[in-house]
């Protein structure tokens, strides 16, 4: 998948995945793709809910290798 | 016909088809109304020590993430969070029996054990609080988990409003000057509850 940013949060844990992806996703245009990929395993259901509150779209989630790679779209 | 039952008939009319719409409407009301809110938390902190210091700043940092309006009332023992220097907190396991003693360090096996270290004995040896403080900043460093410092940094960078009791302030002998200049007022309950009020979450941490 095409994206415009890509944002590294291996290694990080609960929350700063989250806050790094609002940062990233304030830099952006509407409409532009952000990858995220990351490693703690609470971020899968964080960023469906972040997605759910803030509106943003999450287009897909993956995981590999105890990897676990989303995308969003900006509102 | 005269015009008494027709204005009784014309009332019926209209209450059976205001039962009809009113929810509705009432519900789409409040769904909109809902839609266009921003959600509010307010944060009682009142801890002072390393590891009461997260969760203040995690639920902060994270609802502003999620775009809501978030302030902190910092009382007590939570006026050290909003020190200039927060990197001498301390965690003590002393009388803390839900407390893991983990190494940080060595093999596997090593880690997993729980070092059970009755309280006598940890209130008996010097410096054992900052030794326990220097392991779990290791442990907190080796997991990815951020510093309290940078928590705090997420936070204001994020718009949290931060506020200090000032009863505590002059109870504890503390002037501004020791405390973050970003610290938005100092304040009593009483301007306190009202924000409290507004709020969708409230919690006492």
């Amino acid at each position: 998948m095409n994206f415009d940013k890509d944002l590294d949060a291996r290694g990080l844990n609960c929350p700063l995945p989250i806050l790094r992806a609002k940062k990233a996703l304030t830099e952006m245009q509407s409409g532009q793709v952000l990858r995220i990929v990351s490693t703690d395993l609470g971020s899968i259901k964080d960023f469906q809910a972040f997605c759910k509150q803030t509106g943003n779209e999450l287009l897909s989630q993956a995981e590999a290798s105890n990897e676990y790679t989303f995308f969003l779209k900006r509102k | 016909m005269g015009a008494t039952p027709d204005v009784a008939l014309i009332e019926q009319i209209v209450r059976q088809r205001l039962d009809e719409i009113l929810p509705q409407k009432i519900e789409e009301k409040l769904a909109e109304i809902k839609a266009n809110k921003t959600p509010s938390m307010t944060i009682i902190a009142t801890k002072g020590t390393l590891d009461w210091a997260y969760p203040p700043f995690i639920l902060a940092s994270t609802a502003a993430a999620l775009g809501w309006n978030v302030s902190i009332f910092f009382t007590f023992y939570g006026l050290q969070l909003l020190k200039k220097d927060i990197s001498d907190l301390k965690i003590s396991p002393l009388g803390n029996p839900g407390m893991p003693m983990k190494m940080p360090f060595g093999p596997d096996w090593f880690k997993g054990i729980n070092w059970n270290i009755p309280n006598l004995v940890q209130a008996g040896i010097p410096g054992f609080e900052s030794f326990a403080t220097t392991l779990m900043r290791q442990t907190m460093s080796n997991k990815g988990v951020a510093s309290v410092d940078e928590l705090r940094s997420l936070c204001l960078e994020a718009g949290v409003e931060m506020i200090g009791c000032q009863m505590t302030v002059d109870l504890f002998g503390f002037t501004p000057e020791d405390f973050i200049p970003e610290v938005k007022e100092y304040c009593g309950a009483t301007s306190f509850l009202p924000k409290a009020q507004e709020a969708d979450v409230t919690l006492f941490v």
